[in-house]
Parts: C-alpha cells; sequence; structure tokens
C-alpha cells in the first residue's frame, strides 16, 4: 500500500483527490456523503455575497455515446447565506478532522476580502482557495476571471488576503488567457501559498438549431459558459504542467480539469500537481466513484514502485521538452498485427487521405483470414519506406495492439533541431534535404 | 378443417407480433455508433442492391435519419422490406467486421428499418432526387414483385416510362402475398408499390402475361420488356391423398393470414410440414404461432442438409416445432368424414426419429412445402421462341438480365430460380440499367449516393469489384 497522503503548502489531507469548488460542495449533506465516500479533501462552493442563479444552468456535449464529455455552466458563485455556508463548513471539519476543508471565496473590497478570509479560519477552514476563474456573471462584476486576467489587479488582491491570511491560501486560475504562467506569477508575487488549475474554459456548447440560440437556453436567450469535464483536460494539462515547469512560479499546484478516472489524475500529479481536483466527473457519476480513483492511484503506485503519491508529483516533467530538443533522428514505422486485424481498412483510408499514402490495399496472400476478415478482401499493408511515423493508422485502428509503432534503427547518431540549427551555423553539416 | 384450435385474441396477437421489433431512436443510436464506417466495407460487398451500408448508418448515428433513408432507396426502392425480410445473417451482417465481438455485428437490418421507418409517414417520393428528362421510351414490365418494382423504379427514375402488367389485384409479389407475417406486414409492401407509383410508373393489374397479353404484343408496344413473374405455386407430392381436403400448399397457407382476420385462418391440432427449406419453416411457424399443439416438420434429408438457413431452423426449434429427418411421405389418409387425418411415410426409408408414432404420423392438416417450379411458360404459345434452362428458369445472362429475344429481360425468381427479395431487386435494377444503354446507347448515371468506396490497389485507382455474389441456385422449397 502506498502513502496516499499529501501536504499541500500545509494543507494535510489523507489521500490526493478533492472535490473541487462547485455542485457537489454546495452543502454541508453534500460534504458528509463526499467524506464518508473517501474524498481527501473539499473546496467549498465559492463563498461571497449571495447572488441569483438562472434556471436552466447547463449543457453537455456527448461523445457519441459518452454523455458529458464536455460540459458547460452557467451558474454562478453559492447561492447560500453567507453565515450558512461558514457554519455548516465548521460543522463539516468538526466532524472530519483529517480531511482538507477548503473555503473557496469570491468578493470585491479590501475590507470585504479581510472579512471573510477571517471568517474562513474562524470557520475552521485548512486553507482558502481565491476563486479568480469564473469565466461568466462574476467577470461583469469585476470579480472571478476578471481578477485572474488582469495579473496587476490579482496581484494586489492576493496581497489583500495575505494580510488577513493565517491559513495557506490558495489561487485558483483561469485558464482564459494567454499564456497561464503570468497569472501564475503573479499570485507567486501577491505572497500566494499555491495555485490551483483550471477553472472552466470560455465557451459555447451548442447551438439549438431550431431555436437559433446558445445552449443552455434561458427564455430564449443564452450566454457563454464555462467548459469543464474530459474535453478539457489536455488543456488542463499543459497549463499544470507550463506552471510546474516555470522556476519563476514555485508554488504547490492542486490540478483539476476533466478528471475522472484514476489515469487522469496520475497524468496531472507526473506533470506537477500535489492534489488533484474534481467536479464534472462527480457531477456526472456521485461521490461514488472515489473508490476506483483510490484503488488505481494506489495499485499503480504499488506497480511502479512509489512509496508515496508525492514520489509521482513532477515525475513527467522532465520528458516535457520544447520541439527543438527532440531528436530529429528517430524512426517510427507503423505494423500491423494479421491475426488481430478485422479488415476495416480505417488505416488505410486515414493514411491515403489523411496521412502520407503508406498504406497499400493488396490482395490477402497467405496472411490468413485474421479474426473474421471476409476471404479475398485486400487488406492494408504497410510500405514501411514511405512511413513517416505519425501513429495516425494506430489511433484509427479500433483494435487493441492490431497496429503498433515500431522503432526502425536510427538513421544516425541523435540530433535535434537546436544541434541541427548550430551544427549548420558551423558549417559541420550540409541541410537535410526536404521530403519527397 | 373440422376443428381449429381457437386461441384467445390477446395469444393470438402476440404470437403474431412482429419478431424483430423497430428500434427506438436512443437504440438505434447506440447501436449506430457501433459501426466502424469501414473503407471499403465488406457489409456493401454482401448486399447484392450495394447499398452504401456505413454511410447510412453514420446518418443514423449523426441524427439524419432522413439522409439515412436517401442513401438506402437510391439504392434499393424496397429498402422498407428488405430490412424486415433479408437474411442479413446471411449476406450483410454476415460479413459485418464486428460480429466477432460480444454484441454481435451491428444489427444493419434493424437500424435499415428504423432509417425507412422514419421517412414513412411523409412522402419517401420527396427524398429521391427528380427523376431524369423525360427520354420518350416506353417499356413494359410484367409482374410487380420484387424484381419487377426494382426494375420499373429505375427505369422511371432514369426517365422512361414504365407500365406494370400485374396478373393478380395487387402488386408487391411474395412481399405483399408470401412473406412471413411475422417478419412484414402487407402494408410496408403495398406502400412500397405506391412508392414506385409516385415515381410516375403505371400499374395495369388483373393482366396475366400467357393469358391476357402476350410477349409479341408487348415486344411491338414497347422498346424494351422485362419479365419478373416469380415462380409459380407450390410443387405437388403426387402421393395419394393430396387432394384430402386439410392437405394445403404453403403458399395459400401463409396467404390466408392476408385475407381474413387471423383467429378465422384455418389451422389443424397436430400439423405436418412437408419440407426442409424457407418456405417448409415459415409454414410451422405460422402453423404454431396460430395455435396449432404440434407441428412436425417431415425433411427428406437430414439436419445439416436442409435447405432452410440455420437461424431459421434454430427459431423452428426453439418455439418448438418438432423435425423427423430422411423421411419420405407415402400417402395422406383420411378419417370417416374423409379429412386428412394421418401422413403415412415410406417405410423404405427409415427415418432418423419418428418417435413412437412409427410410420403413421397421425395429423389432422398437412402442409405441402418441397419448392416452386417455375412458372412454367416454357412453351406457352404467347411467348414464342423465348429460352429456358432446362430447370424451366427463363435463360438470361445474369449481369443484364438479357433473354435470348434482343429488347426482352429477365430477373428474380423467374431467372435466378427461386433466391431472395433482395435479389431479385438487385437484379430488377441491373435489367433497369442495361435496358437504358440499349435504348439510349449511354451508361447510365450512377444514381446511388456513394461516399466514395472503390478499391484503389498499389498500381492505380478504382477497381470496382461487382457487389454481389455470383448468382447460383435457389434454396426455397
Ligand atoms: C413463403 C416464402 C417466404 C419467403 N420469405 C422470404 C424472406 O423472408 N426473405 C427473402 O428475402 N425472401 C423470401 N422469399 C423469397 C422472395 O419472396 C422471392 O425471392 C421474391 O419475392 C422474388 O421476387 P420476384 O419479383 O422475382 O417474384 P414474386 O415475388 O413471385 O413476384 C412475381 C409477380 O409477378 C406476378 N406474375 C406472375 N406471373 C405473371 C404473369 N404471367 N403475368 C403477369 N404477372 C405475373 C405475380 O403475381 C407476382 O406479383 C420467400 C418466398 C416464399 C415463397
Ligand atoms: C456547475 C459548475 C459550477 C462551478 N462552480 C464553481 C465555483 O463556484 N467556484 C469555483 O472556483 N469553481 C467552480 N467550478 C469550476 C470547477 O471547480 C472546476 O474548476 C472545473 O469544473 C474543472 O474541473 P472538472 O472538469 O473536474 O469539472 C464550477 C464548475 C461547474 C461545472
Ligand atoms: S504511421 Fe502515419 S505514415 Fe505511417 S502508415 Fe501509419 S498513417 Fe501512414
Amino acid at each position: 500500500m502506498a502513502d496516499l497522503a499529501i501536504n499541500l503548502a500545509g494543507i494535510r489531507s489523507p489521500n490526493p483527490f478533492w472535490v473541487a469548488s462547485g455542485p457537489p460542495s454546495n452543502t454541508a449533506y453534500q460534504a458528509h456523503r463526499a467524506f464518508e465516500a473517501g474524498w481527501g479533501g473539499l473546496v467549498w462552493k465559492t463563498i461571497g455575497d449571495p447572488i441569483v442563479n438562472v434556471s436552466s444552468r447547463y449543457g453537455a456535449w456527448h461523445a457519441g455515446g459518452a454523455r458529458l464529455q464536455g460540459f458547460t455552466n452557467i451558474e454562478l458563485i453559492s447561492d447560500r447565506a453567507v453565515d450558512t455556508n461558514f457554519r455548516e463548513l465548521t460543522e463539516v471539519k468538526r466532524r472530519w478532522p483529517d480531511r482538507a476543508v477548503i473555503a473557496s471565496l469570491m468578493v470585491d473590497t479590501r475590507a470585504r476580502w479581510h472579512e471573510f478570509v477571517r471568517r474562513a479560519a474562524d470557520a475552521g477552514a485548512d486553507g482558502i482557495e481565491l476563486n479568480f476563474g469564473c469565466p461568466h456573471g462574476m467577470c461583469e462584476r469585476g470579480m472571478g476571471s476578471a481578477v485572474g486576467q488582469e495579473p496587476a489587479v490579482a496581484e494586489r488582491i492576493v496581497g489583500w488576503v495575505m494580510e488577513a491570511a493565517t491559513i495557506p491560501v490558495i489561487v485558483k486560475l483561469t485558464p482564459n488567457i494567454t499564456d497561464i504562467t503570468v497569472a501564475a506569477r503573479a499570485a507567486r508575487a501577491g505572497g500566494a501559498d499555491a495555485i490551483s488549475l483550471i477553472n472552466t474554459i470560455s465557451s459555447i456548447v451548442h447551438v439549438d438549431l431550431d431555436a437559433l440560440g446558445p445552449l443552455p437556453a434561458v427564455a430564449g436567450a443564452g450566454t457563454p459558459g464555462g467548459y469543464s469535464g474530459p474535453a478539457v483536460r489536455p488543456v488542463a494539462l499543459k497549463m499544470v504542467q507550463s506552471c510546474a515547469a516555470d522556476p519563476a512560479v514555485g508554488l504547490p499546484i492542486s490540478g483539476m480539469g476533466g478528471v475522472a478516472q484514476w489515469r487522469d489524475a496520475a497524468e496531472f500529479l507526473a506533470l506537477g500537481a500535489t492534489s488533484v481536483q474534481v467536479c464534472t466527473a462527480i457531477m456526472h457519476h456521485g461521490f461514488r466513484i472515489i473508490t476506483d480513483l483510490l484503488e488505481g492511484l494506489n495499485d499503480y503506485l504499488d506497480a511502479h514502485g512509489l512509496a508515496s503519491v508525492g514520489e509521482l508529483t513532477g515525475r513527467a516533467l522532465p520528458a516535457v521538452r520544447k520541439w527543438e530538443h527532440l531528436d530529429l533522428r528517430e524512426r517510427r514505422v507503423a505494423r500491423i498485427d494479421y491475426a488481430r486485424c478485422i479488415g476495416c481498412n480505417l488505416c488505410h483510408i486515414a493514411c491515403e487521405d489523411g496521412a502520407h499514402q503508406s498504406i497499400d490495399l493488396v490482395p490477402p496472400g497467405d496472411r490468413g483470414p485474421g479474426p473474421g476478415r471476409p476471404p479475398g478482401k485486400p487488406i492494408p499493408q504497410v510500405r514501411e519506406a514511405d512511413c513517416v511515423g505519425c501513429n495516425l493508422c494506430s489511433l484509427v485502428c479500433p483494435v487493441a495492439d492490431c497496429i503498433t509503432m515500431t522503432t526502425r534503427p536510427a538513421d544516425g547518431p541523435p540530433l535535434t533541431w537546436a544541434g541541427y540549427q548550430a551544427d549548420l551555423a558551423a558549417g559541420r553539416i550540409e541541410p537535410l534535404p526536404p521530403h519527397s | 378443417m373440422p376443428t381449429s384450435p381457437k386461441l384467445d385474441a390477446a395469444t393470438l396477437a402476440a404470437n403474431l407480433a412482429e419478431t424483430c421489433p423497430p428500434l427506438g431512436p436512443q437504440a438505434a443510436r447506440r447501436e449506430a455508433e457501433r459501426c466502424l464506417y469501414c473503407f471499403d466495407a465488406p457489409c456493401i460487398r454482401a448486399c447484392p442492391t450495394a447499398i452504401d451500408i456505413p454511410a447510412f448508418i453514420r446518418k443514423i448515428a449523426d441524427d439524419n435519419p432522413t439522409g439515412a433513408a436517401r442513401t438506402i432507396l437510391s439504392a434499393n426502392i424496397l429498402g422498407a422490406s428488405c430490412a424486415r425480410v433479408c437474411p442479413t445473417a446471411e449476406l450483410c451482417e454476415g460479413a459485418c467486421v464486428v460480429r466477432g465481438e460480444p454484441a454481435g455485428p451491428v444489427p444493419i437490418g434493424r437500424l435499415q428499418r428504423f432509417a425507412t421507418d422514419a421517412v414513412a409517414a411523409a412522402s419517401p417520393r420527396a427524398l429521391l432526387p427528380p427523376s431524369a428528362p423525360p427520354t420518350g421510351r416506353r417499356v413494359a414490365v410484367v409482374g410487380g414483385g420484387p424484381a419487377g418494382l426494382g426494375c420499373a423504379a429505375e427505369l422511371a427514375r432514369l426517365g422512361h416510362s414504365v407500365v406494370v402488367y400485374e396478373k393478380r389485384p395487387r402488386a408487391g409479389g411474395l412481399n405483399t402475398h408470401g412473406v412471413a407475417y411475422y417478419k412484414m406486414r402487407p402494408e410496408v409492401s403495398l406502400a412500397e408499390v405506391a412508392l414506385v407509383a409516385s415515381l410516375g410508373v403505371q400499374f395495369r393489374y388483373g393482366e396475366e402475361l400467357g393469358r391476357t397479353i402476350t410477349l409479341p404484343h408487348l415486344e411491338l408496344e414497347y422498346a424494351a420488356v422485362f419479365l419478373g413473374l416469380g415462380l409459380s405455386g407450390g410443387r405437388r407430392l403426387g402421393i395419394p391423398g393430396e387432394n384430402l381436403p386439410g392437405v394445403v400448399d404453403a403458399l395459400e397457407f401463409l396467404e390466408q393470414i392476408r385475407l381474413r382476420p387471423p383467429a378465422e385462418v384455418p389451422v389443424g391440432h397436430v400439423v405436418a410440414v412437408i419440407g426442409g427449406g424457407n418456405t417448409a419453416i415459415d409454414a410451422a411457424r405460422h402453423a404454431h404461432r396460430l395455435g396449432a399443439r404440434r407441428v412436425i416438420c417431415v425433411c427428406r434429408r437430414g439436419p445439416r442438409e436442409l435447405a432452410a438457413y440455420p437461424d431459421e431452423v434454430a427459431h423452428a426449434r426453439a418455439e418448438g416445432v418438432e423435425f423427423v429427418f430422411h423421411a419420405r411421405p407415402a400417402a395422406c389418409e383420411p378419417d370417416a368424414s374423409g379429412h386428412v387425418a394421418a401422413l403415412r411415410l415410406d417405410p423404405h426409408a427409415p427415418p432418423a426419429a419418428v418417435n413412437d408414432e412409427g410410420y403413421v404420423l397421425e395429423v389432422d392438416m398437412v402442409i405441402r412445402a418441397i419448392g416452386q417450379p417455375p412458372a412454367g411458360l416454357a412453351g406457352n404459345q404467347w411467348l414464342p421462341g423465348l429460352e429456358f434452362t432446362p430447370r424451366g428458369d427463363i435463360a438470361r445472362d445474369p449481369l443484364t438480365g438479357a433473354t435470348n429475344r434482343p429488347g426482352v429481360f429477365a430477373g428474380g425468381d423467374c431467372a435466378n430460380g427461386g433466391r431472395e427479395v433482395v435479389h431479385a431487386v438487385a437484379e430488377g435494377r441491373r435489367a433497369a440499367r442495361a435496358i437504358h444503354t440499349r435504348l439510349t446507347g449511354e451508361i447510365p448515371p450512377e444514381l446511388i449516393q456513394a461516399s466514395g468506396r472503390g478499391t484503389l490497389s498499389a498500381d492505380g485507382p478504382a477497381s470496382k469489384t461487382p457487389p454481389h455474389a455470383p448468382l447460383t441456385g435457389g434454396h426455397h422449397g
């Protein structure tokens, strides 16, 4: 059993999985259920001056039969009374002393920030998360992503918070910005203890083609909402990696955006996150997904000989390089396993129309019928000399392990673009011929 | 029938319900999403009408059932009936590359039904692009079954003016009169006839080639003639007692359910069905559904040599139909009232199992299903000079349907010896295209919407292989 406990800037939790600030962390009732299920921490639904929500709040993009692969909301921060939120937070922390309970806050003036930061600490919160990320509704009022998108403003507000803070402060970043590290550096400059990311991505998930308006619709109209769920994960992973790899940021990270399965979480950890937050997947399936997250992560750590989850944090960062430091001489080619090939020929048409015309359809010869290929029907065959090793065929192939990418002997010693440029400049090398 | 077993209305309705109910929209989309959208898909090659199956299924997945129906109907005007009656396990679904998965092949037939149902309420005609401008050429189609309809529709779409001569009061052929009721309702077939009529095809009912009309007359009046006559009624047993009350032909029995309320269709308590083909199985399953206590299929051959599809035999067995193999019927014997009361088997051909009954099966109904002979027009004086095969099928070039008489074409059961609905449609359609070439000197434009199949080989583009298996003998009987 690997040690799953974490310590993020002084906030401890028995495992790295936190319920993200959102509908699942709205009430004490839900927090109890989350902790009963096994979640290590919970970031309370953002507390601020109560707002009024619209009815009809969510929209979704379903990838074929897989529902909610992308999820959009136009909800605001908590619509419950401030007193109620803090009272319930106190109850929850009292009942679950070993879990991390973090108060997410969003207010406007310096005095209000001071007041709310103190109330969070008084309520017993283990930490504070500053919501600088909500992309809709609050920014029009000079809060949320309006703050997160202005580094100078963000830095000043973090400063106000730190004046009053007695517990660790996490700044939650909006992805709706060109370079996330600029916002992260501002948080650092303001004195924050940690950062969390990503909040939702500004989006229009669908257009209702009959009503000709965006979804979700409120009385015939709509507004761009915040995108979350599995579809945003690659964007979130990149942003976490950028912050983790930037020495000028140098803060512990709580990563999120599209985590639904343990592998997703492990990927965030490997790219530098210390804890991982989940919102949409809980909205989809409930708190019970925690058992899979815990088991899967634990088994993975055991299988890879990692004694604690902390050992995984940041482990993939060294292998993330700039393009110019990749080896130009590596040669990969696609290999088709005819014992698995079912004859759909999707690899052929993908390579033919979308890549490098390197897969022919040829008579099957003595390759046998495989798992049900109709006898005599042409089968795909890779012309290895022309294959550029792009992976496309192996990605479109619907059969596991049917097309594998294999490494061919390199054409010479490793050569990076940076090295090539240097060698060229020094006259040590001839220009590489262009591809025919 | 002296006593016809009575089932209560609810049981009867349940027994006769469609065995393959339609898919709902969500199930259809889910199944459609299992389709891999193969390139040069094997299912297309396995479909005699070469419907672009991956293309129509993708449209279902894309919430575009109208487009799916357009793809289907432009390749196969009888797409709705084929969706219900095609032996898909032997055709498209039998070639599906995911058929090895636990969930089985993509249910192509049911998806085809979903798409064609989706447009059935509206006018499917509106889906198809406008027909070519009139060519001024007139073509006669004799026989309004699947072959004739397939031919007439394609000719009309190519701009020819078409008259269908049909001897019965209704067209559709066996789709209307013979195919198992629990597979398809005759209304579906009649709607297809209406669709063909909406393309401008005229139907003349009660006109029978060889009786009210003659081939020479048609040849004079029309630029070309297509013969889609089907087969004749069932073959006779040639044994004593065959004419007793209670001994019936399978086709007549199967037609009854269309002619009167199901509760009034005469059926025995214990029924012997003679034959081992798909028609015998259909008749046996019908008898069972209509309330027969026991149904015994008496087959000349062994379980492995049956002409019926293994799937169909398995269904029949699961429903309780019994089988006697290697048996040869010798006589039908009457009771005191003269009604059939027993089927006597030939003791010189000892069947593998005759239960305890020995060589006399006590039955009160015998259904004959030992195959349909050719239409019996060979030598008819009103079709002078037309060549027939030794079997009695109309001799024709299997690729074009051309007979020995210039301008006369044939297809479907009357020429292929008896296959499936989809083969008849495909042959009718192919003959229509050959007729077009004959009349105009042009290769007809491709009316099928294709999503770009065709096989690119290393040495050059597009060698299209024929989408159909070679035409060989029949298996209905
Ligand atoms: C009991 C039974 C069940 C079957 N079940 C299936 C099934 O489940 N699935 C499947 O795919 N196939 C099935 N078949 C086979 C299928 O019905 C035939 O292959 C198909 O109908 C052949 O079409 P056709 O147009 O060639 O002939 P037919 O359907 O027989 O149509 C011929 C038409 O021509 C008319 N006609 C005949 N002679 C003349 C004349 N001299 N003058 C004018 N008109 C004439 C007839 O009235 C009829 O309308 C079944 C067949 C039978 C007998
Ligand atoms: C309906 C909904 C409401 C949310 N409300 C808040 C909020 O009040 N405060 C906040 O910081 N983030 C909020 N978020 C953002 C989530 O905490 C999280 O950053 C984002 O959804 C990405 O994670 P996920 O893909 O696991 O959902 C909300 C997200 C959703 C879907
Ligand atoms: S890896 Fe790319 S180039 Fe090579 S065969 Fe596959 S699709 Fe074609």
